[in-house]
């Protein structure tokens, strides 16, 4: 840009979107701090900001009380299923459309877009009786082929904007240089398609990873993510903030920190396309 | 350009997609809409018998229902309204030239990937709690009585939990749509004469009009299905104080076990919300023909 900016009012603005960058971040902060006290500092008034004795008691106590880490596993099982089944049934369906548009495309893309407006509590009944019919309550199995079915849409979407992006003209090139749909596939196409799909994968993980109402409705211990497990501690006995925000932290940090990595992503993929 | 192979190729790819979505779609809606029609409940197995309309007038005239419709249009609207005035004004802040704006920008971004039930209880016990929590320790120090932000105000306790988490998601959506904004556009303008004020009037907000739309449409899809966040805080109480549509056919399927009632409650939503997602569908199909 040309306009030039005077440094006292960069510093000025610096200040005000710090100030409130923190307190939009402070829950999360706090959280963190929290979860290194002691029960008895993490009530203490006045509040103990950094001046309190670490520990890390409660990371082991979480862990040692309610078996963290079967919850956590389940949470990776389910989401990275998921993410993986939607993909596998949705990068031939986008390829083609994206590819070889049809009539219809179209008229698919938007009625995939549709069934991903209804509301999940529509079909809450029948989903659940059919899981108790079929053994698939409260099973990571269960769990996957809903969450699978749930981002389906998105997956297509977002798989479609980016496969749209790559030049058809290449791939006319490489059929008239003689390369058959196969090679076509392998050599042309997947190397300039895998960073869209990559990027599609890391959204869905997280919005799988977060997914907060078929996770509590349809599991109760075994195949209990994270979100359940969390939910659990909504009804504690006793002092309990330090290990809830102990066991909290564990359950949120992977996820930010993948969720840093696919900021632009999100944007595209959560507005199917509408906003780059 | 396509041949007559590659067409038939290209419809294999798409069927499976197309005939799993289909079946998510179509088996468990029909089943929703045969059960709202019956008199099915699961604690009297094999009772099941037809009923008409009777369930679409029991949850009309359920006295939870007025409130539970009241409760989610308030807790939609309000959270809509705080996340886009506030992501609008955060997103021309953000898109100021200062130090550190990377870092900045990831911790205005994080709460988004909080999943619900861990902001809910971080928010509930460890802030509005009103005698542990950050909240009431502030009020106590300038001199106030602690508030019992969950028992008192409830739903405005939810919708502020609930707007902390989507703040950065409209605040992303507009930022990134305030950034493709020509810079040159601005430059004529200010060249023009025209000042801050009416440079955000005239070029900045019909700028951003589309992305706000998007925003609002796209969460208000999500809202109206907001659960987690009442389950683990209020349990929609006190009495239906904080019951959504969502949570009430919650509780009167899986919790008093009538199927029938909670389908046809179920099927409330879902037109609820297809009003919504017809607008939205034609904003993205707009979008398309480009």
């Amino acid at each position: 840009m040309a306009r030039t900016v005077t440094t006292q009012r960069k510093v000025i603005v610096t200040a005000i979107a710090w100030t409130i960058a923190i307190a939009i971040f402070f829950p999360i902060l706090w959280t963190f701090l929290t979860s290194f006290k002691t029960e008895a500092d993490a009530i203490a008034t006045p509040p103990k900001f950094l001046f309190f004795n670490w520990t890390t008691e409660n990371y082991t106590t979480v862990q040692g009380r309610s078996n963290y880490f079967l919850h956590f596993w389940n949470s990776v099982i389910i989401s990275v299923g998921s993410t993986v089944a939607a993909l596998i049934i949705a990068i031939p369906a986008a390829w083609s459309m994206a590819f070889v548009p049809g009539k219809r495309t179209k008229d698919i893309l938007m009625w995939m877009l549709s069934t991903k407006m209804m509301p999940a509590v529509g079909v809450l009944v029948p989903i659940y009786l059919l899981f108790r019919d079929t053994g698939l309550l409260d099973t990571r199995t269960g769990l996957v082929i809903v969450l699978t079915l749930m981002n389906l849409p998105i997956v297509v979407w977002m798989l479609y904007t980016y496969f749209k992006e790559i030049p058809g003209e290449i791939l006319e090139a490489a059929r008239m240089d003689g390369a058959n749909l196969t090679r076509e596939i392998i050599y042309v196409l997947t190397p300039m398609a895998v960073p869209g799909i990559a990027s599609t994968l890391l959204l869905n993980i997280i919005l799988a990873w977060n997914e907060a109402f078929w996770t509590l409705n349809l599991t109760a211990s075994k195949s209990a993510p994270l979100t359940q497990f969390i939910a659990s501690y909504s009804s504690p006995e006793g002092l309990f903030y330090a290990k809830l925000s102990a066991a909290s932290m564990m359950a949120i940090a992977p996820i930010i920190v993948l969720g840093w990595f696919s900021q632009k992503q999100l944007v595209r993929g959560l507005t199917f396309g509408a906003v780059k | 350009m396509a041949t007559q192979a590659s067409r038939a190729a290209g419809r294999l790819m798409i069927s499976p997609a197309v005939i799993l979505l289909f079946l998510w779609m179509i088996v468990p809606l029909g089943m929703t809409i045969w059960f709202s029609f019956l008199r099915y409940n699961l604690l009297i197995p094999g009772g099941e018998t037809f009923a008409g309309f009777e369930n679409y007038h029991y949850f009309f005239t359920d006295p939870n229902f007025w409130p539970a419709l009241w409760n989610t249009l308030t807790l939609v609207l309000g959270v809509l309204l705080i996340t886009t005035v506030g992501g609008i004004l955060l997103a021309l802040l953000l898109d100021q030239p200062m130090f550190g704006q990377g870092i900045v920008r990831v911790l205005v971004i994080a709460p988004f990937f909080v999943m619900p039930t861990v902001s809910a209880l971080v928010w509930k016990n460890m802030f509005m709690n009103p005698v542990n929590g950050l909240f009431a320790w502030i009020a106590r120090t300038l001199g106030f009585a602690p508030f019992d932000f969950l028992s008192a105000a409830p739903l405005f306790s939810i919708i502020l939990i609930v707007a902390w988490q989507w703040l950065p998601f409209a605040t992303l959506i507009l930022l990134t749509a305030l950034q493709s904004l020509d810079s040159e556009q601005l430059e004529a303008a200010e060249m023009d004469g025209a000042g801050p004020v009416s440079r955000f009037f005239y070029i900045m907000l019909p700028h951003l009009a589309r992305a706000a739309t998007v925003v609002i449409l796209i969460q208000t899809i999500f809202l109206l299905s907001v659960f987690a966040e009442i389950l683990v805080t209020t349990n929609g109480g006190p009495g239906n104080a904080s019951t959504n549509l969502t949570y009430l056919v919650y509780s009167q399927s899986l919790l008093q076990y009538d199927v029938g009632l909670g389908s046809a409650g179920g099927i409330v939503a879902v037109i609820l919300a297809n009003i919504v997602a017809i607008f939205l569908m034609r904003m993205i199909g707009k979008n398309l023909e480009t």
